[in-house]
């Protein structure tokens, strides 16, 4: 059965980079994308994560399902920007183009559009990262890069086995959810959202009752085998950093200072398309 | 010889408990000694198992008297580190210990937090994988390996630490029965080969005595209440009073009114000396009629030529065709994978069949939501924790008939029909919290009764549950067949369970229906049980050693009897 976003082996070369400096890209290029509003340094990004995305092999069945949330989130997120806030544009840019005046007196400004344009570029940078990330790493040798970087191991392992147990979790899941369905727990598209919300609800208990009887099987277990009986541990699956990896780092470094830069070359977060057309 | 284990006086009491959980206890066990603990439910025995390993009292806080040394250490001192370079511990959930990402990293925990360096760890694991037969899995992860092997990964994740005590809790619990003869056959060859003291915890004492061991201990009540040669403790009825199930070929024995020796070797089927007994056997078993199966009513349920595959070109199904009639009890039986939790998956509709048809009471079902099924057919999963949903007893009894927009007044009567079918109408404003594991079941098994389906199907009713639970539940199941005819479909690994309480047994082997037919023919048949991962009944040794034939007519007779004894002590216990 596949499984949404989870690690598949395959040999490319964002496969081989050690989980590590996956992981600096990773949270080095969303540090990027959630302090610029820049819009040329958001395409730019938009086309390397296009590229990255590409040559990762990853498939669309891989990530489609979670795909679809966030989209429908993004969805929801400009609309609710637009409503509570019509005129962040006009106020982040100094200036106000009406192109259409809705019923009740709200303008549509092309610095509000705009504006919303930036937000959605901002979600299509950081997805592909995310799914990179996700789908390429292999989960054990991910915690051997945390710990070799100072996270303290405990913490490190934890995401391992959180990682571990994700697909089992799942299995209960639809084991739970089709058990309740059985028993006239309609889940499905046809019940009204409010009403599936609050359903979930007999879905949620017993899988929390479940995953606690889990959990003190594993913490037995892993404490009968001496873990953090020292302050260190080796790692199995550790994989050191290649000439590769060390270029991977550098070059994230650099873009990520670069576009900075950029961004704040004129002083503000924004890049301000509206100023250059004033006389 | 000094003892590698020695209890003296020894209690124990968990900081959270009222009462004591083990008193009195004096056990030694010497080095190379392979010992088998068993013991029902609650006897302490588990808690005995983690006195030796440390988790108490380091992670289950409580006070010891007495005396305990493991290897020389007091384990309470040592601590659960310390004395996991001593005692090895495979815990029972062979699925929740696997903690590694792939097998070579699980085996490779120890090492790793020991912070052994890693060529030296790659070079143990290649050792130990090639000792429990794990060299060519080492890259996979544990949703792709079979409760077998995963219970291998666990005993070579112990065993990477050189420990000198294995310490096995139930091993057995949840393995299909030719995988625990398995288990049990590689426990005996390591404790040997690598000069392990061994310690089973089981309450499945037949299946546990599949290798030999050197003693008994039998638990109750947090007393030791035997230690003893197996020979000896079989023949006494010690197992009997603390309610551990015996092995079925004694219960044959003494139902022919025979008195077991221990000098005629009863520990297994194939050391009994069975001359002294071959006469009585035979006047026993030898005349009366077999029981005639009923045909059961109308049909309910029929598969046709159905075929499943979760990844194409790989069916779990192949054109698999069977019938239920109404107020049979059904095993669906075969080994772990072989296609018996897909099938029940496509009867209710959660998945949808690539070729064939499922028809309820004659009609095709293809068109019918989940829902809608699940009015017909009610689904009863393994464990209740994985129902149930709301705190009070009765709104849990009554989600099913809340979703479906059934009227307060209709549903309550159903609710409370359901609950006194149950033997739960007493408890009905009782938060399902304060209830016991077997009520919990009760619990969920009536919450699926108060929608009235026709059919029922239970996942493994009564896994990892011990003896008087097992028959607890089972003699419930029984008599709600009984009493409302309800037709009811067991999937499980229990071959006593399917010997004593089904009509038949439908067996599935990859993916193939490979026999219907009594339960009894099933276990007599050699070909069968290897082909499906089943293990025959000792009972059929025993037919063959007497000569009585066909050895499933042996098998027929003696569970007859068996029903009449069950339902005799049921009368007395219903009296009493």
């Amino acid at each position: 059965m596949n499984r949404m976003i989870s690690y598949e082996a395959k040999d490319t070369p964002v496969h081989r980079l050690s989980g590590f400096t996956k992981l600096v890209f990773f949270l080095l290029w969303c540090l990027t994308s959630a302090l610029t509003y820049d819009t040329r340094v958001l395409l730019v990004m938009l086309v390397l994560g296009i590229v990255i995305y590409a040559v990762s092999r990853t498939e669309w069945k891989q990530v489609s399902g979670v795909l679809k949330a966030v989209m429908l989130f993004m969805v929801l997120n400009l609309a609710f920007i637009f409503i509570f806030s019509p005129y962040e544009g006009v106020k982040i840019y100094g200036s106000r183009t009406v192109l259409a005046t809705l019923p009740g007196g709200v303008a549509v400004t092309a610095e509000q559009l705009f504006y919303e344009f930036n937000v959605m570029l901002k979600y299509f940078t950081v997805i592909p990262a995310v799914f990179i990330f996700l789908v390429t790493t292999d989960p054990s040798e991910f915690a051997a890069s945390l710990d070799g970087v100072g996270v303290p191991y405990p913490f490190a392992y934890s995401v391992a086995i959180a990682l571990r147990y994700i697909p089992d979790v799942q299995d209960d899941y639809r084991r739970i959810r089709d058990a309740q369905q059985a028993r006239g727990i309609d889940m499905s598209a046809k019940a009204p959202f409010l009403e599936r919300i609050r359903r979930v609800t007999s879905i949620i208990f017993p899988l929390l009752f479940s995953a606690m009887e889990h959990i003190e099987v594993v913490s037995n277990a892993m404490e009968l085998r001496g873990f953090g009986k020292h302050k260190k541990r080796t790692w199995y699956a550790r994989k050191p950093l290649k000439r590769a990896d060390i270029a991977v780092i550098l070059g994230t470094v650099i873009f990520a200072a670069a576009a900075l830069v950029i961004t704040w070359a004129d002083g503000e977060r924004f890049w301000n398309p509206f100023l250059t057309r004033l006389p | 010889m000094e003892p590698i284990i020695e209890f003296r006086n020894y209690g124990f009491q968990y900081t959270a408990q009222a009462e004591p959980t083990l008193s009195d206890i004096d056990l030694r066990i010497f080095p190379g000694e392979k010992v088998l603990i068993v013991g029902p439910s609650g006897c302490g025995k588990s808690t005995l198992a983690h006195c030796i390993n440390a988790l108490n009292p380091c992670s289950r806080p409580g006070t010891s008297t007495g005396s305990l040394t493991v290897g020389g250490l007091t384990p309470e001192e040592a601590g659960v580190f310390g004395m996991s370079k001593i005692v090895g511990t495979v815990l029972q959930d062979t699925d929740g210990q696997f903690i590694g990402l792939t097998v070579a990293e699980d085996l490779a925990f120890a090492l790793e937090n020991d912070m052994v360096r890693q060529e030296e760890m790659h070079a143990r694991v290649d050792e130990i994988s090639g000792l429990v037969g794990m060299r060519d899995f080492l890259r996979r992860a544990p949703g792709e390996l079979s409760g077998g092997q995963k219970q291998r990964v666990s005993m070579g994740g112990v065993l990477v630490d050189d420990v000198k005590i294995l310490l096995f809790d139930e091993p057995l619990a949840n393995l299909d029965p030719a995988t625990g003869k398995d288990a049990i056959a590689l426990i005996d060859e390591i404790g040997r080969e690598q000069d392990k003291t061994v310690i089973i915890i089981e309450h499945r004492l037949e299946d546990a005595l599949y290798r030999s061991v050197d003693r008994i201990v039998v638990m109750g009540d947090g007393r030791i209440r035997a230690d003893g040669p197996p020979d000896e403790i079989l023949c006494s009825d010690v197992l009997s009073r603390e309610g551990i199930r015996e092995p079925l070929y004694l219960t044959a024995l003494k139902y022919a009114g025979c008195r077991v020796r221990p000098e005629d070797h009863p520990a297994s089927v194939t050391t009994l000396e069975i001359a002294p007994y071959k006469d009585a056997i035979a006047g026993r078993y030898g005349g009366a009629d077999p029981r005639v199966p009923e045909t059961g009513g109308e049909e309910i349920l029929r598969v046709e030529d159905l075929t499943y595959a979760y990844r194409p070109g790989e069916p779990v199904l192949k054109h698999v065709d069977l019938s239920v009639r109404r107020g049979e009890m059904v095993a669906l039986v075969g080994k772990n994978g072989a296609g018996k939790s897909t099938l029940s998956s496509l009867i209710c509709g959660f998945i949808k069949p690539a070729e064939g048809r499922i028809l309820l009471s004659g009609e095709d079902m293809a068109g019918l939501t989940v829902k809608e099924r699940g009015e017909r057919i009610g689904l009863v999963m393994q464990s209740p924790n994985q129902m149930i949903s709301k705190p009070m007893i009765r709104e849990e009894v009554g989600l099913g008939l809340a979703a479906r927009g059934v009227p307060e007044e209709e549903a309550s009567r159903a609710v409370e029909d359901a609950l006194r079918i149950c033997g739960l109408y007493p408890f009905r404003n009782w938060p399902v919290g304060a209830l016991s594991f077997g009520q919990k079941k009760r619990v969920s098994i009536a919450s699926i009764l108060a929608i009235r389906p026709d059919l029922l199907i239970l996942d493994e009713p009564t896994a990892g549950q011990d003896y008087r639970h097992y028959t607890e539940i089972m003699e419930f199941l029984k008599d709600l067949n009984e009493k409302t005819g309800l037709t009811i479909l067991m999937i499980t690994h229990d071959m006593h369970l399917m010997l004593e309480y089904t009509d038949r047994a439908i067996v599935l082997a990859d993916g193939e229906c490979i026999a219907d037919t009594t339960p009894a023919r099933v276990l007599t048949d050699p070909e069968v049980c290897a082909k499906a991962c089943l293990k025959e009944t000792s009972l059929y040794p025993l037919a063959l050693a007497c000569g009585i034939e066909p050895p499933d007519l042996f098998v027929e007779r003696f569970i007859a009897l068996e029903r009449g004894v069950r339902a005799a002590q049921a009368d007395k216990g219903g009296a009493a």
